[in-house]
């Protein structure tokens, strides 16, 4: 078996982390400069619990394992409806602050994907640890909450902004939101871009808006 | 290869055996919401194996249910154990409430197959509570001996059932081929399918050609024809493993908790299969040695046993045994104070090519699920059993109700897929929301007038929702409101009812709630963010 493993790392082809992508859906996937969400980077998603799930949806599906960390508070059936597969999901409900950083850690070790939704803001050297960690270990992390929860810099910074449709003064119901996806971040994704799409669609899944120009870049 | 004679003792009913309750009783064992054994007086009244809870219940009102517990079953088959050590040095535990030795030795000490079977049978029916609840069966090969022990327990007095060497393809081919997923290793589905080609019995699929068996359904169906053939389920013999394969740790100071020892055998386990993997092996029976600190005129006392699986054992079933070893061994009756465990030792006795999958080469998608399972362990170990969950689909009509949390260890024991499948007519509509908070946030919802938003008893609003502040939070413009819908739960239950009026609310920034006002006071339940 030892032999083994030195002939592997041996003949393995290099491919460097960043070269190494997780899939995602259409129409996410114009916004990243890859076009899927690049091993060992950390993804801040700014308080929207939908596109942290749209985002994870597709690697769920292609066999990747997702951790999701600290939350109890996530709608397991709308995931359900925007593709993400539950049965690869391991959910860590309640976690306390002493343990926080042991546990994700313990997770970025061996997940490909770990989304953490931080109550109170990170400590300032958990943060880096867990994040250097990642990028040593090709794991996504995906920070879902505002800034000062995230004390350093994310490689990606992703945001909503929409409005619903179907609620009246009084009559209708909820039946899809419109938004524009915003992408900003370091590096290959120095570009701030967007996309719209509807998160959810009636049918509670991501649908792209057919327009077009689906993706803006601005310089 | 000529299969080895082969002595298997069953127990019948062994769950309820090893709940020790007295007989005529009826009790069922419960596992997953469906009963995986019955007490005779249960059986009498039209409980089955398979059947769910409320249908035992509804067949037999004073029923005693018990949860299952394979500790318990191993615990308690350890005196059996212990007694036919006295027979034979080569006892291997199939399952607990069933095991098996070579006759080969003791047979022609005791006077033959017909002499030691009865030797047996009276020895382990005193044991039981009733004599005739464990049969005993002689035949070539593992997996004929079981089936003449069952049907031993199917006549009057369960008398031994010796089937004469070589006879043994004639006597199990009447049985149903049912037995070989039941009680051989052929995976259940290749079982489905022979019985959909219209095999019936064993006989049937011994006038089969070996070689289009092989053909259609590969390695299993080859095993198939060889158990209907009455031949071992043993592929030929590859030589004795060797002996460097050993796996040993030493405690110093010795262990003095079942979890220390569980925890050292975890690692020794993974080291075993690791090894036995490289040279393309799995491990199908196993002996698990411990030895202990007490020291009696004989040196360091210590235990051995003989584990066998019909597949191969993994490295978490070679932990199971160990813990069940060490757990029946500290609960027998004449239990010394023992002074902790000094050594642990694994030994694979017998090993067989390993048919199991093979990973990727740059291994990867394949090992995801096994990295996840590992860092599932690894976060119970930091935060305890049970804090890692599992989403799993339920039925029910609340935001929250449609796909549960369950601990990943009970995942196996889910929650009832079909209950999702179902429609459930009143369920909160898509698209869901995509944050339920598990415990509601208190919400205020004012009118223009500056009043709190009330609903009547027959849900007319006293005003038009226009400010909703959440938790204390900034006040928020409401800029389109649906609703109210009643929800009456649970009205024949006094301490279950609820009576809520729930609403859809969309404040000015574009973000939507799902509140609900319950005893004059506004809840957020869910957000659309």
């Amino acid at each position: 078996m030892a032999t083994l493993a030195e002939l592997r790392s041996l003949v393995q082809p290099t491919t460097l982390a960043h070269e190494r992508l997780l899939p995602v859906g259409s129409p996410l996937d114009g916004l990243f400069p890859g076009g899927g969400l690049a091993r060992g980077t950390t993804v801040r998603v700014d308080e929207s619990t939908s596109l942290a799930l749209a985002l994870i949806a597709e690697a769920t599906r292609s066999g990747s394992w997702v951790a999701v960390v600290g939350t109890a508070a996530i709608g397991w059936a709308a995931a359900a409806d925007l593709g993400v597969e539950l049965r690869r999901l391991l959910v860590i409900p309640r976690l306390a602050r002493a343990t926080w950083a042991e546990v994700v850690a313990a997770l970025v070790d061996n997940m490909a994907v770990v989304v953490v939704r931080p109550a109170v803001p990170v400590p300032e050297r958990d943060a880096r640890r867990i994040a250097a960690r990642a990028r040593e270990r090709g794991a996504v992390l995906i920070v879902d909450g505002p800034a000062r929860c995230w004390p350093i810099e994310a490689d990606v910074v992703m945001g909503v902004s929409g409005h619903w449709s179907g609620l009246g003064a009084g009559h209708g119901r909820l039946q899809s939101r419109r938004v524009a996806v915003s992408l900003s971040g370091r590096r290959a994704a120095n570009r701030h871009r967007t996309v719209e799409a509807w998160l959810p669609g009636a049918d509670g899944s991501l649908r792209a808006v057919p327009t077009g120009r689906p993706v803006t870049v601005v310089r | 290869m000529t299969p080895q004679r082969t002595l298997v003792v069953w127990c019948r009913d062994w769950p309820i055996v090893a709940l020790g309750a007295s007989a005529g009783e009826p009790i069922a064992v419960m596992k997953a919401n469906h009963v995986v054994a019955t007490s005779p007086s249960a059986r009498v009244a039209g409980v089955a194996e398979g059947m769910r809870r409320r249908e035992a219940q509804r067949r037999c009102p004073e029923i005693r249910l018990a949860d299952h517990d394979a500790d318990r079953d191993a615990r308690a088959f350890e005196q059996i154990v212990v007694a036919l050590e006295a027979v034979t040095p080569r006892l291997e535990i199939c399952r607990s409430g069933s095991c098996a030795f070579p006759t080969r030795g003791p047979s022609r000490y005791f006077g033959g197959d017909e002499a030691l079977a009865g030797r047996v049978h009276e020895l382990v029916g005193g044991l039981l509570a009733e004599r005739d609840a464990c049969g005993v069966g002689i035949a070539d090969g593992t997996f004929a001996a079981t089936l003449a022990a069952r049907r031993s327990l199917q006549r009057a007095g369960s008398p031994p059932v010796v089937v004469a060497p070589g006879r043994s393809a004639g006597f199990v081919a009447p049985f149903p081929v049912s037995a070989l997923a039941a009680l051989g290793s052929v995976p259940a589905d290749v079982v489905d399918v022979l019985g959909r080609l219209g095999i019936r019995r064993l006989g049937e699929l011994t006038d089969l050609p070996r070689a289009d068996l092989l053909a259609r359904f590969g390695r299993p169906g080859v095993l198939a024809h060889a158990l209907a053939s009455g031949e071992d389920d043993r592929p030929a013999r590859l030589g004795d493993p060797p002996a460097d394969l050993d796996q040993c740790a030493e405690f110093d100071p010795p262990a003095e908790h079942v979890e220390q020892v569980a925890f050292v055998a975890k690692t020794l386990a993974d080291r075993l299969v690791a090894e036995l993997a490289g040279r393309g092996l799995a491990c199908t029976r196993l002996l698990i040695a411990f030895e202990t600190a007490h020291e009696s005129a004989g040196g360091a006392e210590s235990v051995e046993r003989r584990w066998r699986d019909e597949g191969a054992l993994s490295a978490a079933a070679m932990v199971q045994r160990v813990r069940w070893q060490l757990e029946g061994w500290l609960s027998r009756p004449g239990a010394r104070s023992v002074g902790g465990l000094r050594s642990i030792r694994l030994h694979p006795e017998r090993v067989g090519p390993a048919t199991g999958r093979h990973v990727g080469f740059w291994g990867d998608v394949d090992n995801a699920a096994a990295s996840a399972m590992r860092a599932a362990a690894r976060v119970d170990a930091i935060l305890g059993a049970g804090s890692v969950m599992v989403p799993r689909p339920s039925g029910g009509r609340g935001v929250g109700e449609q796909v549960r949390l369950v601990p990943i260890d009970s995942m196996d024991a889910a929650l009832d897929p079909s209950a999702a499948a179902v429609p459930w007519p009143g369920r909160v509509t898509r698209p869901h929301p995509a944050s339920v908070w598990p415990t509601p946030v208190v919400a205020e919802l004012l009118a223009d007038s500056g009043d709190t938003v009330g609903v009547s008893g027959r849900g007319v609003l006293d005003g038009t929702p226009a400010r909703l502040s959440i938790d204390g939070g900034p006040w928020q413009p409401v800029v389109g409101w649906a609703g109210p819908w009643l929800v009456d739960e649970r009205w024949w239950d006094p301490l279950a009812h609820r009576r809520r009026a729930r609403f859809q609310v969309e404040v000015a920034t574009g973000a939507a709630h799902l509140l609900a006002l319950e005893a004059s006071t506004w809840w957020v339940e869910a957000t659309y963010d």
